[in-house]
């Protein structure tokens, strides 16, 4: 399972990307194959306020529906509209072209993963 | 506790002990005293024989749709049910396993879904239709919600026309409090038909839903043209309420006017107007909001040796796989009465279907003309508005005493509307299809002048 070594990880499987004041996040690669293929993404509207830890959208497998987490609070500033057409973008290329939305926030004291400790995290699971 | 023999006593006590209670009446002693009865005063057991010789009595003093002439409507039509109906639904293969809770082994009743489906979607020109809903009151329900989850429950004001039926609307008021919504409802003008300017007025930015029934309660066809636009001005949803069924066959239904949603009731399809029920609910929305619509929904697949066959499709929204964050708490459907209707539909056809509703828009219409003509002192309430098979008409004395007096002379003249309607209240709805023969609107007529007639006689002569 590839772990990127530049992004920060939720216990929820999601990755985060800090860029700024804002962050891209999307969904890892373990959680995506957990997922299997994905065949929709429903996602918060740009505008929209997101809440740490809360549900910020929906995504739907062949199997189940799962809810995508938000890992920090703030403002959705954009959505990944390419999805909607292309929801196994999610699959292919799940640290780039497969990022979810991007929001404008902080990490700051929000409880997240260094690609280590995930990595752990994921060992854990596995076994 | 056997898991499908009733409780017996010693496993009534275990129960009571277990909820720490003592006797029976401890455990009703919240109901109100005012809905409790002592006892049943009932007659002693008979044996089968008599009760069936009872109940028959009984049913001897019951009229029905059948047995007199019928002008009944308001939301339920009594239309042919053609032999095959009833043949095909009793059939053991789909009886016993109505509805598909294990459903690619039932792939006959999946397939008798995905017809219903093809054909609501071809009757009312949208895109997608559920596998059905419970009746058209619930349908219409769904609806609304369904916009409120589409504009992600942001909007909770819902516009609705006072002409959707009273009963849908006094059902989706007992949602609207509970989750937030905000019902406002416009009136229609003096020609029984929609006031536009007036639904335009109380459409805003906070709206998610526009919903109007066409026809409408009182019988009148709407125009449904500008509906949708008034609703997309602002990015609410339009929906398009239907009562009568058979009117898609003549009417176009708002799939045609750019619509979000047409719902209803199609129990006029194959399912006979009984007291109660069951209706037949169904629910028919676009594509793109396919993830957000209620029920079942049935899909086209192949089977793994390559050959067609049905599936169960997007159940991942379904209360059964998502708990408590399901689409809608409906996660099942009508599953006998869609079959009906749809037997019933591919038995009429659809050159038949359409005569069907022209030779009910024909007998309706020359029943209006004839109250009219005839001098009957009955008149149209709504004498310049267009309608399909069914209308409201105004008399000499109110639609409550008329239908009274009709019903002694054997006749089922219509429906009062006094009991919603404050603007008609005097109104009586009369409805016609197929099953009125001229025999039947010649007596219907014949009623209502003599109602007329005996009123002038007994009313003192003015200059």
């Amino acid at each position: 399972m590839s772990i990127p070594q530049d992004l920060l990880y939720t216990k929820s499987h999601e990755w985060v990307r800090v860029e700024g004041d804002s962050v891209v996040i999307g969904i890892t690669h373990y959680a995506q194959d957990q997922l299997g293929e994905v065949v929709f993404v429903e996602l918060p509207a740009v505008g929209d306020a997101v809440e740490a830890g809360e549900e910020m959208g929906t995504l739907e497998s062949v199997k189940a529906v799962s809810e995508i987490l938000a890992p920090l609070s703030g403002e959705v500033i954009e959505a990944n509209e390419a999805l909607e057409d292309s929801p196994d973008l999610v699959n292919k290329s799940p640290f780039d072209e497969g990022w979810l939305v991007k929001i404008k926030g902080s990490v700051e004291g929000m409880d997240l993963l260094d690609p280590q400790s995930y990595a752990t995290l994921l060992e854990a699971e596995q076994h | 506790m056997h898991p499908w023999i009733g409780a017996g006593s010693q496993d009534r006590q275990d129960l009571l002990h277990e909820l720490g209670l003592e006797t029976i009446d401890q455990l009703f002693a919240r109901l109100p005293e005012s809905v409790c009865i002592d006892r049943l005063d009932l007659p002693p057991a008979q044996d089968e024989t008599s009760l069936r010789r009872a109940f028959f009595d009984l049913g001897l003093n019951t009229t029905t749709a059948a047995r007199k002439p019928s002008f009944l409507g308001a939301g339920v039509y009594n239309h042919i049910r053609p032999a095959a109906v009833d043949a095909v639904l009793s059939r053991a293969e789909f009886f016993t396993s109505y509805t598909p809770y294990q459903p690619e082994i039932s792939q006959g009743t999946l397939q008798a879904l995905f017809e219903f489906q093809t054909l609501m979607t071809r009757l009312t020109g949208m895109k997608v239709s559920n596998a059905s809903l419970y009746d058209g009151a619930t349908a219409l329900v769904e609806a609304v919600l369904f916009a409120f989850r589409v504009l992600r429950l942001k909007r909770p004001r819902v516009v609705i026309a006072d002409t959707v039926h009273p009963i849908y609307r006094s059902v989706l008021e007992t949602y609207a409090d509970p989750t937030g919504l905000e019902i406002v409802t416009v009136p229609a003008g003096p020609d029984g038909r929609l006031d536009i300017e007036a639904l335009e007025a109380a459409i805003t930015d906070n709206t998610c839903c526009v919903a109007v029934q066409s026809p409408n309660f009182l019988g009148v066809v709407e125009d449904l043209t500008v509906v949708a636009q008034a609703a997309h001005r602002v990015g609410a949803l339009a929906v398009h309420v239907v009562t009568e069924a058979l009117s898609m066959a003549l009417l176009k239904a708002g799939g045609h006017f750019d619509f979000d949603v047409v719902c209803g009731e199609a129990q006029s399809f194959g399912v006979a107007p009984g007291y109660g029920g069951p209706h037949l609910g169904f629910f028919t929305c676009k594509e793109k909001t396919i993830r957000q619509m209620p029920g079942r929904l049935c899909g086209e697949t192949l089977d793994s040796e390559g050959n067609r066959a049905f599936c169960l499709t997007l159940s991942t929204r379904e209360q059964h796989i998502r708990r408590a964050k399901a689409t809608s708490n409906i996660c099942t459907n009508q599953g006998m009465m869609a079959l009906a209707a749809t037997v019933w539909l591919e038995a009429i056809g659809g050159a038949g279907l359409r005569r069907l509703a022209e030779d009910n828009l024909s007998r309706a219409h020359e029943l209006a003309r004839r109250l009219v003509d005839e001098d009957t002192g009955w008149r149209l309430a709504f004498p310049d508005s267009p309608f399909f098979n069914e209308f409201l008409i105004q008399g000499p004395i109110g639609g409550a005493e008329t239908a009274r007096k009709a019903a002694e002379a054997g006749i089922l003249a219509g429906i009062p509307v006094a009991r919603w309607s404050t603007k008609w209240p005097d109104g009586l709805l009369v409805a016609v299809t197929e099953h009125n023969s001229s025999a039947d609107l010649d007596a219907l007529i014949e009623v209502l002048a003599h109602t007329t007639h005996h009123q002038s006689a007994t009313r003192p002569n003015t200059p």
